[in-house]
């Protein structure tokens, strides 16, 4: 039993990471109709700035946390106004290729200062050691990162629930062309909100930074698997994103813990899921049929 | 079932007017003396650059035309088609090691293998349309990509295929000179097979799901099946460049799945030019060849280049070089 929670607890740790990242997807998707590509390099920028920002001048995780998303954010804002922008009236596709270009060369920026190694960042003192919950203990740093990241998507919930700002994006996600009809500019949102969805990527990075290795491809393959993740949630839908993405978490966990002689099933159960969800609901589970064409 | 899950405004168009409409009304003259002129360069190029870059040219121009045949000619992106280019790759290389088969029979078995791969990956992903199918033949190709880095006893993992052999019945073609003149027929095979289908009754068919998927099923025709079936021929063209590329390397290393050729493959396309068939045969040659400047010239972050081209091509150059052309040329005859 306890084995079992243990797991399930790893699980979500883990799925919080694609959360956060299937929530910035989402929300940049709503409002700009782009899937960026480069999610998983700004995750790693992430990563990597709170490690060079500790290594080289002494910056705590705390300050890390905080300095890290604001930056990645200003560069997402910047990113958008000077070359996303210019293709949103395009084919998606175009973004989608534009980014996966910036993905290759932010990762060889990082490469050729850094090299391809990992880097050891260490766990913030004050969440070290393992927190005792009767039955079993975990690492504290892991039940912050939930706590932390349960309370970040609930506070997104709140902000797109219950004030104006929530109001237009869901409603430019839900219905963009009924939204403008009415008279609200969508377009003065567009770029805060791609800043904030890739602030969301820099602080999944910065929460990364001392359990998963450091290196300027991190953010690479698991952007791929949180491609899957919101093809499965429905990228439309904001919620279904997020519990998409705790739930593969979950599955991954499980898998690990109990076909752990067969560690390909973890890796790739993801994309069997996105399989079984393409044959039953293509729109996703969470995500809502478009008028056929 | 749902059919369509995707408004057409998520479908992928051509930003140009098709480069093939304009070769299409070019005189025929013209369109002799471009084929003639395309084959002396064919027939050249070994004799102009390292005959090891020449056989790297012919098997992605292989590559981008099969990739084209779905972005430029059915209005789908695939971002996955290492998978078959790859999977082609190791069964080609596996075959040629073990059956000793002469290399065309290996290569073909590889396209084989490639082709029953796209079958129930574009099964599932001819469900979804746009940008959606980009990121699920995306996801699909990394799950290729994780199986074959975990099948250490048949892939050898990260060391890679060693030793694939060039036998072709006792001939010695362990010359890259020797060996492109041996690909070249399967390779301009596998071209001509790709302009027929463009040019097929089922050709025209796919353009019209392109440029309306709504209307083509209004007219009856199963716009899913239509989807797969160029979806598996293509893969199988993918396949066959892949397996050539597997002999030509006499190595196979995990690169050859990895998502960053998948997207290199689309880059190519749009730089030679979305639509144009030939076009992508350009990006090809410019693209391996570049590259190969790069390594040679030492240096290291080539992904920093590549990158550049990406974000500058998308940017400010969506026709391609094909298309542009084809556009100039539309241009000036209509003036004339």
């Amino acid at each position: 039993m306890s084995g079992f929670l243990q797991n399930t607890f790893n699980g979500l740790v883990g799925g919080a990471f694609y959360a956060l990242l299937a929530l910035g997807l989402a929300v940049i998707f709503g409002m700009l109709r782009v899937v960026n590509f480069a999610h998983g390099a700004l995750y790693m920028l992430g990563a990597f700035g709170a490690y060079v920002l500790l290594a080289e001048a002494g910056v705590p995780f705390w300050a890390a946390l905080v300095i890290m998303p604001l930056a990645l954010g200003l560069l997402g804002m910047v990113l958008e106004r000077a070359v996303i922008h210019r293709l949103t009236r395009l084919d998606p596709l175009y973004n989608f290729l534009l980014t996966f270009g910036l993905t290759l060369i932010l990762q060889d920026l990082v490469k050729s200062r850094y090299g391809i190694q990992s880097s050891p960042y260490a766990t913030p003192t004050e969440l070290s050691g393992s927190v005792d919950f009767g039955l079993f203990d975990f690492p504290t740093y892991r039940v912050f990162i939930l706590g932390f990241t349960v309370l970040l998507c609930v506070g997104v919930w709140w902000v797109l629930g219950r004030t104006r700002v929530g109001m237009v994006v869901r409603a430019a996600t839900e219905r963009p062309e009924l939204t403008r009809a009415f008279g609200i500019d969508v377009g003065k949102w567009v770029t805060p909100v791609f800043g904030f969805g890739i602030a969301l990527a820099g602080l999944a990075g910065v929460l990364a930074a001392p359990m998963r290795a450091v290196n300027p491809l991190m953010g690479a393959d698991l952007i791929i698997v949180v491609f899957a993740v919101v093809v499965i949630g429905g990228l439309g839908s904001i919620f279904g994103s997020v519990a998409a993405g705790f739930g593969i978490g979950l599955i991954q966990a499980w898998g690990e813990a109990y076909l752990s002689d067969f560690p390909i099933v973890s890796q790739t159960v993801v994309f069997v899921v996105m399989a079984a969800v393409l044959l039953w609901r293509p729109a996703g589970l969470f995500g809502r049929e478009e008028a056929p064409a | 079932m749902t059919s369509a899950v995707d408004t057409p405004a998520d479908a992928a168009r051509p930003a140009a007017p098709s480069g093939l409409v304009a070769v299409a009304r070019a005189p025929g003259w013209v369109r002799y003396a471009l084929l003639a002129v395309g084959l002396l360069v064919a027939f050249w190029l070994p004799n102009g650059l390292y005959p090891a870059v020449a056989v790297d040219i012919l098997c992605w121009a292989l590559f981008a035309v099969s990739v084209d045949l779905l972005l430029g000619f059915t209005g789908l992106m695939s971002f996955g088609h290492a998978a078959f280019w790859g999977t082609s790759a190791y069964v080609t290389g596996l075959v040629a090691i073990h059956a000793g088969l002469p290399f065309p029979a290996a290569v073909l078995a590889g396209a084989l293998a490639a082709a029953l791969l796209a079958l129930p990956i574009g099964y599932l992903a001819v469900k979804r349309a746009g940008i959606y199918f980009a990121m699920v033949t995306l996801a699909f190709a990394q799950m290729v990509y994780y199986v074959a880095n975990e099948w250490r006893s048949v892939t050898q993992g990260e060391n890679g295929l060693q030793g694939v052999p060039r036998s072709f019945f006792g001939a010695d073609l362990s010359d890259d000179y020797y060996f492109y003149y041996a690909i070249l027929p399967i390779v301009l095979l596998g071209l001509l097979a790709a302009w027929r289908i463009v040019h097929s009754p089922f050709g025209r068919v796919l353009v019209g799901i392109r440029d309306n998927p709504a209307r083509a099923r209004a007219l009856g025709y199963p716009v899913h099946r239509y989807k797969l079936t160029a979806f598996v021929l293509s893969g199988f063209l993918a396949g066959l460049g892949g397996g050539l590329f597997a002999v030509g390397h006499r190595f196979v290393s995990l690169d050859v799945l990895h998502w960053t050729t998948s997207g290199k493959a689309v880059i190519v396309v749009v730089l030679g030019g979305i639509g144009t068939l030939w076009g992508g045969v350009l990006g090809a040659a410019l693209v391996v060849r570049l590259e190969d400047l790069l390594s040679f010239s030492g240096f290291e972050a080539i992904g920093l280049v590549t990158g550049g081209i990406f974000v500058l091509v998308v940017l400010l150059f969506r026709r391609g070089i094909w298309g542009s052309v084809a556009a100039l040329a539309l241009r000036w005859r209509r003036r004339s």
